[in-house]
């Protein structure tokens, strides 16, 4: 088993928690990891992305190489564009289509989806709207992840102990809340019908 | 077995907190921070009463290090690669004073400058000081080689210099722990003289270091951590330093390299394994992230021996960080990328948090100046060099820590005034104080904005030296009462902070502006905390 990630989004948007519970639950199950991440400057409002390996065997390099990225995971839309020369011929490409403006030049959001509509195996949701309609605003990234989590080939009960483990120390309600918007979007990622 | 998962970072704090060290010394900078800071939070660490917190500036730490090191306890200083510049001189010396008690030097470099004025390789001053370094390649290798060091920096009485890059510093992974040391004992050196640099006892402790540099080689010879790993094509030997051995595997993905391959992760070079690559293979590849420090070694400046590939030929582009591809590339492998980038993909700079104080400071700052020309602002490092980036474009030069106050001194020396320094409150006491000093005993005609947010919010929030102080410390450099003015930097007080600044720009003497007002980020995470804390509230 080799899953190679790659977590995309704005400095501030949080991508950290999406790896730290893939991360949380792939040690759980045993397997070897390697996170990269960005923390420095780009942090205030730029691009960032970490890269995120699992696998069965040991890991060589804490980078991905070009063109081996099984998926990129996104949670803001233009960002998931910035990575596709990473992404392999078969990857997938699951981006939240909330907007983050920070910039004059940011582009129109209908050519954004309509170029991710055109990667082969995507798919896209506005996971802010989501998170807001289960009153758990704070939750678009685990929507996100669980969009994600059809294709992660780890058990959802290891991502919901991660889910648990992780938001403990924020109380109960917080924990509901996370798993809550994360079964929304593997509920919303599975029926796209797009999973085999 | 149970593994810890750490940044590259986290596993030298976890390293030295398991190999019995007494205290941890730092100034914040990417990508060095984390090590410290995972110290100051560690329960473990401060059961152990280690030491741990943040210094003035990198100086301050390294000679806080040298002393707990006299003392008999082992120490480690951490700082980003141009902060081994500030600390340089205590840094240098200490190769000649050697150590008592264990001593590591952790410089985090970074390559592509992320978050940096420049990429320099620490190891040209590992070597420059003529000390061992170590380089690890992995989490595992950071955390192993904390252990290793502090015993060759004890048994060899030297200082050791720990090399890593941004990479490995930011990247996780599983950590296995060895057993727990105990700390030392304190116990002064038994020379009285060793740490005494006079003419006559730095002559007889040089000429010990040169003695000794045969011992560390051959201390590198014997070390695990360099390694020949055999290979049947002999037409090419790769040399992989540190990090680049394992983008070297990640383009085999049985991991079998069909060449030579020499793993090095401690220097100086080993001699032995060098010479038996050379003598071995027809020719060599060099692998390393930085400079081509070892290439350049090997070369040499004739380069009449074998053919060497690495930076300096082409093979890899002489400037940036490696990556599998690079390497890849160098070795003659096809590359499979994904599609390009689409154009509509804008770039996203960072930029100043919404809300953020100093983007009040910076426009009321345009706003003041506009009735001069341009270029009179020089600034510092920290997050409010983004005020260099549109719409503020606010700022004129940003070169290193404290050079705002002092390059506005020479301007206004030049005759180039109105000249106006910006710079944040930790970086002021990092290195403004000197260069304040300079302006007070010229009465140079310079505007000091100190940008007080109350933290070091750059690098995450860390406790500023600064806090609380900076009014006293101004005055206390003898800069005149009436010209200190602290500003609350918000709309509201638009008009009296707008004409307090362009009075104190017209004044042809030395004056502080201080805005003040805490850092956003911080706030929160504070509110955060308190409702943690608190959750009834």
């Amino acid at each position: 088993m080799k899953k190679d990630i790659i977590l995309a989004g704005v400095g501030g948007q949080g991508i950290l928690s999406i790896a730290a519970t893939i991360g949380m639950a792939a040690v759980n199950k045993g397997l070897y990891l390697k996170q990269a991440e960005v923390h420095g400057m780009s942090q205030r409002g730029g691009d960032v992305q970490s890269n995120l390996r699992l696998s069965d065997k040991p890991i060589a390099s804490d980078l991905i190489p070009k063109g081996g990225v099984d998926i990129i995971l996104s949670v803001e839309p233009m960002e998931s564009l910035r990575y596709l020369p990473m992404l392999s011929p078969n990857g997938w490409l699951i981006t939240n289509t909330a907007p983050h403006i920070n910039i004059p030049n940011y582009p129109d959001l209908e050519e954004l989806k309509a170029e991710i509509a055109r990667i082969p195996n995507h798919f896209m949701l506005d996971a802010d709207q989501v998170a807001k309609d289960l009153e758990a605003r704070r939750s678009a990234n685990m929507v996100m992840l669980g969009a994600a989590s059809p294709y992660l080939d780890i058990e959802i009960e290891a991502l919901e102990k991660a889910i648990r483990d992780l938001f403990l120390r924020k109380g109960e309600e917080i924990v509901d809340q996370n798993l809550k918007a994360f079964h929304k979007g593997r509920e919303m990622s599975q029926a796209s019908g797009t999973v085999l | 077995m149970h593994k810890l998962m750490l940044l590259g970072d986290e596993a030298i704090a976890q390293g030295g907190i398991d190999a019995g060290m007494s205290g941890i010394y730092a100034y914040p900078g990417t990508p060095s921070t984390e090590i410290t800071e995972y110290v100051i939070k560690s329960k473990e660490a401060k059961a152990k009463g280690i030491r741990a917190g943040w210094s003035a500036n990198e100086k301050t730490a390294m000679e806080a290090a040298l002393g707990m090191s006299y003392a008999g306890k082992r120490a480690m200083v951490c700082m980003k690669h141009v902060g081994l510049n500030v600390a340089a001189d205590a840094f240098v010396n200490s190769a000649i004073t050697g150590a008592n008690g264990g001593l590591i030097i952790v410089a985090a470099d970074d390559p592509s400058m992320h978050s940096s004025q420049n990429e320099q390789d620490s190891r040209f001053f590992g070597k420059f000081a003529m000390m061992p370094i170590f380089e690890p390649s992995s989490q595992q290798e950071s955390y192993d080689m904390v252990h290793e060091a502090f015993e060759l920096s004890e048994k060899m009485r030297i200082p050791v210099l720990m090399r890593i890059t941004t990479r490995l510093a930011h990247s996780r992974s599983g950590i296995a722990q060895k057993p727990q040391r105990e700390q030392n004992p304190v116990q002064i050196p038994s020379d009285p003289r060793q740490f005494i640099l006079l003419p006559a006892n730095a002559r007889r402790n040089y000429k010990k270091l040169l003695a000794n540099q045969p011992a560390f080689e051959e201390a590198s010879e014997k070390a695990s951590f360099n390694e020949i790993i055999p290979g049947e094509d002999h037409s090419l030997g790769i040399i992989a330093c540190g990090l680049a051995y394992n983008y070297l595997m990640e383009n085999y993905p049985d991991r079998v390299v069909p060449h030579p391959v020499l793993k090095i992760g401690q220097y100086p070079i080993p001699p032995k394994q060098v010479r038996e690559m050379y003598e071995s293979c027809d020719s060599l590849m060099v692998l390393e992230d930085g400079y081509p420090f070892v290439e350049e070694m090997l070369r040499g400046f004739m380069n009449n021996g074998k053919t060497i590939h690495g930076r300096l030929d082409g093979s890899i582009p002489r400037d940036g960080e490696l990556n599998p591809n690079i390497v890849g590339i160098a070795l003659g492998m096809k590359i499979q990328e994904g599609n390009p980038i689409p154009d509509i993909v804008a770039p996203r700079p960072p930029s100043l948090c919404k809300g953020c104080p100093h983007i009040y400071s910076y426009n009321s700052l345009n706003e003041a100046l506009s009735v001069y020309t341009k270029g009179r602002v020089f600034s510092d490092i920290g997050c409010y060099t983004l005020g260099a980036l549109q719409p503020f474009d606010a700022i004129n030069t940003c070169v290193d820590m404290g050079a705002s106050i002092t390059m506005a001194k020479g301007a206004a020396d030049a005759g180039y005034t109105p000249a106006v320094a910006v710079i944040g409150d930790s970086t002021f006491t990092h290195s403004g104080i000197t260069g304040l000093i300079d302006c007070v005993n010229d009465k140079s005609p310079v505007t000091i904005v100190i940008l007080d947010n109350g933290t070091t919010a750059m690098t995450g929030g860390q406790d500023s030296s600064a806090t609380g102080k900076i009014e006293d410390i101004c005055q206390g450099c003898g800069v005149e009462k009436e010209h200190i003015h602290v500003i609350n930097p918000i709309q509201k007080y638009h008009e009296e902070n707008l004409a307090l600044m362009k009075k104190e720009i017209e004044y042809t003497g030395v004056s502080v502006i201080i805005p003040r007002r805490e850092c956003l980020v911080t706030l929160a995470s504070k509110l955060r905390s308190k409702k943690a804390a608190n959750p009834v509230e």
